[in-house]
């Protein structure tokens, strides 16, 4: 999402509740300046709410919950000091990469994603990624909108989709939801994950070099860890091969974004759908001349749908951990 | 058989061509200088035609063709040859099916997604520079819409199955119910298959029966929420209708391989870049169903000129 500078004091969030209604728990907004977008409507119902950037400093000693919306600036080391009595971060999205896990581990802090509202949204999307640039959608719909197709004639011929052999990267929600809606495409799934999953039928490699070696396609859905970072780089690039495609819905760094540049501009690679990038809103430019590449600004997440669904997540998780119950979409490290 | 003349009866596929001269001696109608004469004078030794699916036999060319024995289309639509006058003249017609049936699939879903998703419009608008300036609009989610879908043959059934994995509920129209689809509701009535889905995918063969069978009722029934995809043929909707419907919100979007006047496509739905798709009949446009669509007309010619079983008949 975009973030802007700004020097004034931050805009207020909407659904705030100032005159909060002291007998509900308190829950601290943890968000940019620049993120104003309104809270999810239901929330002041069950919670007081207090955002961090306008709130007394006396309100953060005794909180016990953080609801981060946003993205929102990192959860680091130095933040967490600031609230001795955290015990819970609720973050609104499925990558919580801005989340120092391991230090909320050591805290005894638990830290909830948003589960799987998102999960049928993104794998949709990497789907229609794919097909876009195997079939040319984006480029075929520019072509007839330039009014092309009675000057030049037909577009050139696409790549077909049924029966690719896909490789996916990281096998969770998004990555079994993928592999489900594509294999009724007759496409070969195979993937790579931290953990083999031998109740499902599809074939797993250990390394991003071996699934490469045998996928026509890369789909990037994992988490990013540092054991991820540049996990598709120039090597798996050079084996998945000039008319390999690599679609990334996860993060924009899983993928060695300079290196893409370069063997997409070489024809060292087939084409790319990308709906991330390593320094979003930030795409470079060199990939705009080219048909075999669709980009989509980080897109996949979100339809209304999902976020009816998020918040359900959201205030789950939440009324969960005042209760004491268990949560809904825990990180488990 | 180097001495059978083929008539081709426009550039169709570099591959094909190459393939059909291997065998055959190919004449190409194109490249005549005056049409009419030309099939004067070669009209004795053509005994077959190879035609696409948007050109097909005219009525002009079978009467100019009395040698003729067979035409094989690169296509699996037949509404531009007279199957009919083709059958009482005794003139064998062979056509593509099967080959470009998970193409014409994928790319009906591939339209649907890209028109809920607003996939072609978030690509200009990052490439235009726009992102950093905030960001794009919501698309709608596709899993777990319904799906109807006209025509449940073997294209309508190949959208049915991916569909299906998308957790989409499929309900189907066709000119009877297919009892081996009973998990999917049938409609008899293509407005109330309408009326039930979020999304209607035409996907039925251009009949007589089925011109405009998507009509302005229809199309008010799918609704200002509704898409409506066509992967069939351009006449199948009643285009100045879906482009009304379209520019007055009276349906939400659309996505569309085929037009009814191809390759002109209706100045409106150019500017309306958000809600509609647009693709240029690239239904089976990929290099391997190109190849396979080829070698079935090239095979069905040869089965035909060695006495032997049509590979895939019509007639």
């Amino acid at each position: 999402m975009a973030v802007t500078g700004t020097n004034q004091s931050p805009p207020a969030l909407s659904a705030t509740a100032h005159d909060g209604d002291d007998s509900l728990p308190v829950v601290l907004i943890h968000r940019f300046p620049t993120f104003t977008g309104s809270l999810f409507p239901s929330l002041p119902t069950h919670f007081r709410l207090l955002d961090l950037l306008t709130t007394d400093a006396s309100n953060l000693q005794s909180a016990t919950a953080i609801l981060c919306v946003g993205p929102p600036p990192p959860v680091t080391p130095e933040f967490l000091d600031r609230f001795p009595s955290l015990k819970i971060v609720v973050c609104s999205s499925v990558g919580v990469d801005h989340v120092d896990l391991p230090e909320c581990r050591r805290r005894g802090i638990v830290v909830t994603n948003a589960g799987s509202a998102f999960a049928e949204d993104v794998a949709d999307y990497a789907v229609a990624l794919l097909i876009d640039v195997l079939r040319r959608v984006s480029a075929a719909d520019r072509y007839v909108r330039a009014g092309s197709w009675p000057v030049k004639g037909d577009y050139p011929l696409g790549s077909k989709v049924s029966g690719k052999r896909v490789g996916i990267l990281g096998l969770g929600r998004i990555g079994s939801a993928i592999a489900t809606r594509l294999a009724a495409f007759g496409c070969q799934i195979r993937y790579s994950s931290r953990k083999e999953k031998p109740s499902l039928p599809f074939a797993f490699y250990k390394t991003a070099l071996d699934l490469a070696a045998n996928s026509d396609v890369l789909i990037a859905c994992c988490a990013l860890t540092d054991e991820t970072f540049h996990v598709i780089n120039g090597e798996v690039m050079t084996v998945l091969g000039k008319r390999g495609v690599i679609i990334n819905v996860g993060r924009g760094s899983l993928v060695d974004e300079k290196e893409l540049v370069e063997f997409l501009l070489r024809g060292d690679l087939g084409g790319a759908g990308l709906d991330v990038f390593e320094d979003e809103p930030h795409v470079p430019k060199e990939l705009f001349a080219l048909d075999n590449v669709v980009l989509s600004p980080h897109s996949a997440v979100v339809t209304p749908e999902s976020i009816g669904t998020l918040q359900d997540v959201v205030i789950g998780n939440l009324k969960a951990f005042f209760a004491g119950q268990p949560l809904i979409s825990p990180v488990i490290d | 058989m180097e001495s059978i003349a083929v008539l081709m009866t426009k550039p169709i596929y570099s591959y094909l061509q190459a393939e059909l001269e291997k065998r055959f001696k190919v004449l190409k109608l194109w490249e005549a200088q005056d049409g009419s004469r030309f099939l004067q004078d070669q009209n004795q030794i053509i005994r077959a035609v190879v035609s696409d699916g948007g050109t097909g036999l005219s009525p002009e060319l079978m009467a100019a063709l009395p040698k003729l024995e067979i035409v094989s289309s690169f296509s699996v639509g037949m509404d531009k040859i007279d199957l009919g006058k083709c059958k009482e003249k005794g003139i064998r017609v062979s056509n593509t099916p099967d080959v470009l049936t998970d193409d014409v699939a994928d790319l009906a879903i591939g339209l649907t997604l890209a028109v809920l998703r607003k996939l072609p419009a978030s690509d200009r608008y990052v490439r235009s520079g726009m992102w950093k300036k905030g960001d794009f609009k919501l698309g709608t989610k596709f899993s777990g819409k319904s799906v109807g879908i006209v025509g449940l043959g073997r294209i309508g059934q190949a959208i049915a199955t991916r569909a299906e994995a998308f957790g989409c509920k499929i309900s189907y129209h066709s000119r009877t119910p297919k009892p081996e689809s009973s998990n999917y509701t049938y409609y008899p009535s293509v407005v109330d298959l309408a009326a039930h889905s979020d999304i209607l995918v035409v996907a039925c063969a251009l009949t007589n029966e089925t011109r405009h069978i998507i009509n302005r009722e229809v199309i008010d029934a799918l609704g200002p929420r509704g898409v409506l995809v066509n992967i069939a043929r351009g006449a199948t909707v009643d285009e100045p209708e879906l482009v009304s419907a379209l520019v007055e919100g009276r349906l939400g979007g659309a996505g569309l391989d085929v037009f009814e006047n191809e390759p002109n496509v209706p100045e409106q739905l150019i500017e309306l870049d958000e809600k509609v798709v647009l693709a240029p009949h690239a239904g089976s446009g990929t290099e391997e169903t190109r190849k396979g669509m080829a070698d079935l007309v090239v095979g069905n010619l040869v089965a035909h000129f060695e006495g032997k079983e049509l590979l895939t008949p019509v007639v």
